[in-house]
This record gives C-alpha cells, structure tokens and sequence, in this order.
C-alpha cells in the first residue's frame, strides 16, 4: 500500500510547496495541472515518452557494480545508477522531454528555462531542437563564466542564451529572471521549470518525470541481489536526481535514504548551500521550502564548486522528508567532492559531474562503515566533462599555494 | 471607520479619482522615510503604498529591483520601517505596505499583524501570495481590520475576478500589464475591455497598476478606472530629486 501520497489536491506536502506566485501566473500554473493531469491519463502520452526515452535518450542507464571504488571504500558494496550516460549527459533530460511534450499538448510552442551548471540548459535547448520549439535560457553570468562550453552547446541547439547579472549572477537569479520573462509572456511560452521546486505542480511533475531513475533502479537492484539496497545516495541542489531517485522506494522503509547537499566552504562557514542543514522555512520562487535566509528573510547567497547545487533552497517535497525524518541529509565540501572527483576517474574511468562527486564522496564514507555484504546505490546524476576545467583551476591553485 | 475606508468614501463624495504613489522604504535612507510620507500627502496622495525591501522581487521591473538593493545596502529592515512609522505623528493619509510574502514569514506571520496594526498600517499588497494562500494570513489582518489588497491581470479569468472582487477589500489592483513593473511608453490598448470586464463583475473601485509613467497614461486610465497606482516612476523622481514632476502627476486628480 502506498503511503507517501504527497502532495494534496492544492499541492501542499505538509506545511511545504504550494503556489506562492503572482496572480498573472495562475492561470498558467492551473492549465499546466490540468493538462498534466489529463495527460497522466493518455496512454499515447506515455508511450511517447517511453519511447523518446529509450530511442533517444538512451534508456534504461545501467545500474553498475563498481568493484574499485567498493574495494578502495572498503565496506559495503557500491553500485552507480549512471545517469551520466543519458544523452547530453545528465538525468535532465528525462524532465526535459516530458515537459516539452506537455507544452506541445497546451499549444505552447516556446521555451524558457533556467540552468546553473548548464545541464538542465542543454537538456531543455536539446529537446526544443527536435520538437521544433523556440527556446530561451536564462544563466547567471557567474555560472556561464565557469560552464562556457554548456553555453556555446546551447547556442549551437538554437536557444538564445541570456546572461544575468543581478544578484550573485548564478542559480537563484537566473530563476528570478526566467520567472520575470515567464510572467511577461505566458500567453504563449510554457516554462520549462529544472527541478523539484517552483509552485505547484512542477514539483510534482518534475518528480514524477524523473522517477524512472528510481523505478529502473529498483527492478535492475532486484534482478542482481533479489532484494532492495540497504541504501541509496544521492545529491542535492533543487533535489531532482534525488527525488527521482527516492520517491520509488519512499515507502521501502528498510532502505535508508541519503540526500547530500553541497557544504561549500564548509557548514561553518557562510559560503555553502546546504540549504536543509543551515536554513529554515521560507518563500521563494512560488513555494514554500527550506531556504537560507538571514533573519529578516533576505535570501542568502548559495556557494559550491558545483553550479548545479549553488541554490539556496530545496524542493518542498525534500523539506517535508527532512522533517518526516525518512531521509537522513547531510552534506559534502567542496574539497571533499574534489577529492571523490579524483577518486572515481583513477579507480573505475568515469568523469562525475561535480554535483554527482558530493554524493560519491558521501558514499565512500557510508561504505566503509558499513558491511561487505550490505548495498549502495548511488545516483551518478551527470558526467563530468563539463567541470574539468574548474577542476583543472582548483587543482592549480591547490598546489600553488603548497 | 479605517483610514482606507474613509479615505474611499471621501473620494466618492467628491466624485474624485483615487491616486496611490508608491515608495520603498529606505531608499535614500530610513531617516526619509517620514518626510517623504508627509510630501505625498501633502501632494494630494489617496494613500500610500510602502514597499518592503525584498532580495528577490520576482514580479518587479528594474526600478524597484535597484530601489529594493539600494536600501537593504543600507541595512534597512521591517522591524525599523515600522518603528518609523511608529514615530510619525499627524499623517492622515492611510498606509498600505506591498510586501514579498518571506519577510513576512521569517518575522511571524501573528507578530506582523500585531506590529503593523500598531503601527497604524491600513492595508496589505502581498504580490506572491494568490487566493489560494491566502489563509496563511488573511483571517489574522482581518480580525486587525487591516485590509489585504487583492490583484487581477489580464490573465485572470472572468470567474476568477468575480471571486477576487467578493473579498473584503476597498478597492480591487488591476494590473494594466502583462509583465513586471516598471515605467511603459506605452500602455496596452486592450487595457479598456479588461477593465469592462473588472467592472461587470464588481461595484468596488478599481485602480490601475505598473507601468504607469505619465500625466497623458493617467488621465487616459482615469476616463475607465477609479484611478491609478505609481510606483517605479515615483522612484525614479525621488532618486532625481524631481518634486516638480511628481507634484504634475497629482494634478491630474
């Protein structure tokens, strides 16, 4: 029997998520429920999914033993769900292409999106190439700094790439921007939300969109040990991958679930975005979350390595999970996902994005403390290939200064 | 009877329309703030709307965005605006504050209401905060008798206004543009028909909001509309220092 049955009819999950947007948005959130709705219930709608997936996406991804890093970890065995492997090389595309194809059913035949490390960007600028949609993508001029190889793919896939420099010019503002532009134009442009988080439904609809992770893993974990992992890690900045991840075994209560935030610096200090660890509940960007925020609620500034976790929030329905306690979150600095960077390309050949390096780092640390009998999974969201010069940086002034 | 109310009542009497300028607190400093509420009403301000500085005013244009920066730079918070507004004696004019909901939930939503009350606020504007939400704070405000101003857009349906207009408030804030505020050469032609379309639903006053710049845009609003709501322009004259102009948009009452 299903337990978790989040979110209710007004897309709250608990105190969490809901609709806190201004009124020229409504209508368009409420026409996105209802042809949601309307396509959960078309089978022609999902087998075209299915098959865009499989053809084009090039699923199901493998869910991998990973016999060096479990020897280098020394405890538990360590399997990689490898998203990395999907076209365009991350899990985004599997949101991508459902809600593309949501907005061809609402007639909506232009795009605008969001991205910080540019995965989600590319995922959205990809799916509009072969769907024949006009495409917009708002970035922070930090983070197009730090990806400019992301932003020269997207322009080559025809989207206009617009920079954003208020702010701290990265994740948090390019979704004010994309929020500006959608209110602006939403009798025509559908807005391709990237992660768990936004006003209702795009939590749910990002979710359900990106729980084939979960659903893959779970029946392939099957088919190798004939039973459930004893626990699956994840990373975390909006909390996609996660959720995707998590929510098939939600209600498998002997699975421990571990979402990892991006520590930065370090928890101490004030440049991280572990918004679950070091924030409280708030407002932003249309729901109601865990968001860091000094204490007159003026959002903070998010900092980590990886552009794709430096988000001061976290989905609702994460921050409804963390205080239910079924997922432990904790986090990852940014030297340490440097560190299990390094570690996963040397021991199996695999570039990590560095957004997936935070949950291999955490993983190595939960194996070794646990048996040689027991399970991981984790969620190899996006390969790497895209932060090797960021790498390359980091690596440089680390020995400079030695 | 609230200052809003009456304020509404006295505007009828006279057959006048309505003009609320809107100012952030803060910008230029805390200490103006006063001063500045006791300029507009002595310009003739129906009310006055006071923003609440925000580090992310997603349904605001530039202006407003570089007003809500400038005064957060000079630390300017919610507690000190309403202890500012506490000290300001001999000001009729009623005030309403436009908040983004998150300063308000990090301060209490209980405490809000009871601090605004004290401070003698008669409305509240919550841009991201629809119907919908609404319970987080609605019923608190009201048992204050402290109004919350609903919006209506062009993308709000004919059924969806009619419900909006039914909730206690003295007027309704039609947004007369699809987009963020901010000032407008010019306005939308189909701005005439949606305010029909406002006014076939509702008998209660409806002023026209963002993007508003002009004497020509407000006379040309206040042929249709009960009248206007200013707020980047006003911004703008206040950072150049330019009274006179402010002084012309109130003529047009």
């Amino acid at each position: 029997m299903k337990i978790h049955t989040l979110p209710d009819a007004r897309g709250h999950f608990g105190i969490y998520g809901g609709r806190f947007i201004p009124e020229t948005l409504m209508s368009a959130v409420i026409e996105l429920e209802d042809e949601y709705n309307k396509a959960k219930m078309d089978g022609n709608f999902k087998k075209e999914i299915d098959r865009l997936l499989e053809e084009y996406v090039g699923r199901k991804t493998p869910l991998y033993l990973a016999a060096n890093l479990t020897c280098y970890a020394g405890g538990a065995r360590i399997y990689l769900k490898r998203e990395d492997l999907n076209h365009t090389g991350a899990h985004k595309i599997n949101n991508a292409i459902g809600q593309a194809l949501l907005a061809k059913r609402m007639g909506k035949r232009k795009i605008v999106a969001e991205t910080g490390a540019g995965q989600h960007g590319v995922a959205t600028a990809t799916v509009c190439a072969l769907l024949n949609l006009e495409c917009i993508i708002f970035m922070g001029t930090e983070d197009i700094k730090r990806q400019a190889q992301n932003v020269f793919r997207m322009e080559l896939l025809g989207a206009k790439v617009v920079g954003v420099s208020s702010g701290s010019s990265t994740l948090k503002d390019a979704v004010n921007e994309a929020l500006r532009y959608w209110v602006a134009n939403v009798d025509d442009t559908h807005y391709l939300l990237g992660s768990v988080m936004g006003p209702h439904p795009f939590p749910t609809i990002v979710r359900d969109f990106q729980s084939v992770i979960g659903f893959e893993t779970k029946e392939q974990f099957l088919k190798k040990e004939n039973r459930l992992p004893n626990a699956i890690v994840a990373c975390i900045g909006g909390g996609s991958n996660a959720i995707g991840m998590f929510y098939p075994f939600i209600d498998d209560t002997q699975v421990k679930l571990f979402g990892v935030e991006a520590a930065g610096q370090g928890i101490h200090t004030n440049y991280n975005a572990a918004s679950l660890t070091k924030g409280k509940p708030g407002v932003l960007h249309g729901a109601l979350m865990y968001l860091l925020q000094d204490e007159n609620g003026q959002i903070q500034e998010a900092h980590s390595i990886s552009a794709g976790l430096d988000y001061p929030g976290v989905g609702p329905e994460h921050s409804y999970l963390k205080d239910s306690k079924r997922v432990n979150y904790d986090s990852i600095t940014d030297n340490e996902a440097l560190e299990a960077f390094q570690i996963l390309i040397k021991s199996e050949g695999i570039i990590p994005a560095l957004e997936s390096a935070h949950a291999i780092a955490y993983a190595i640390r939960l194996a070794a403390a646990m048996d040689k009998d027991e399970s991981i999974v984790v969620c190899l969201s996006g390969r790497g290939d895209k932060d090797v010069d960021t790498v390359r940086e980091k690596l440089k002034g680390a020995s400079g200064n030695e | 009877m609230s200052k809003l109310i009456n304020a509404f009542h006295n505007l009828r009497a006279k057959n006048k329309k309505a003009i609320i300028p809107y100012i952030m607190a803060g910008d230029g400093g805390i200490d103006c703030l006063n001063d500045r509420l006791l300029l507009l009403e002595n310009m003739g301000a129906t009310a006055i709307e006071i923003g609440i500085p925000f580090s992310d005013p997603v349904a605001d244009g530039p202006t407003i965005q570089q007003a809500s920066i400038r005064a957060l730079n000079k630390k300017v918070t919610l507690k000190q605006i309403l202890l500012e507004l506490k000290k300001v004696k001999n000001l009729s004019v009623p005030i309403i504050l436009m908040t983004y909901l998150n300063p308000v939930y990090a301060y209490g939503i209980d405490k809000f209401v009871m601090d605004i009350a004290d401070a003698g606020v008669s409305g509240c504007i919550i841009p991201d905060l629809p119907i919908e939400e609404e319970n987080i704070i609605a019923q608190q405000l009201e048992k204050k008798q402290i109004e919350l101003i609903r919006l209506v857009t062009m993308t709000t349906p004919l059924e969806r206004i009619k419900l909006i207009s039914q909730k206690k408030s003295s007027f309704l804030y039609a947004v007369t543009i699809k987009g963020i505020t901010g000032t407008r050469s010019e306005l939308d032609e189909t701005i005439v028909d949606f305010i029909e379309k406002v006014k076939s639903v509702t008998s209660k006053p409806v002023l026209a909001g963002f993007g508003i710049s002009n004497t020509q845009q407000i006379m040309h609003l206040n042929s249709f509309c009960d009248g206007v709501i200013i707020g980047s322009k006003i911004i703008e004259l206040f950072e150049t220092n330019d009274l006179k102009t402010m002084e012309s948009l109130f003529m047009t009452q």
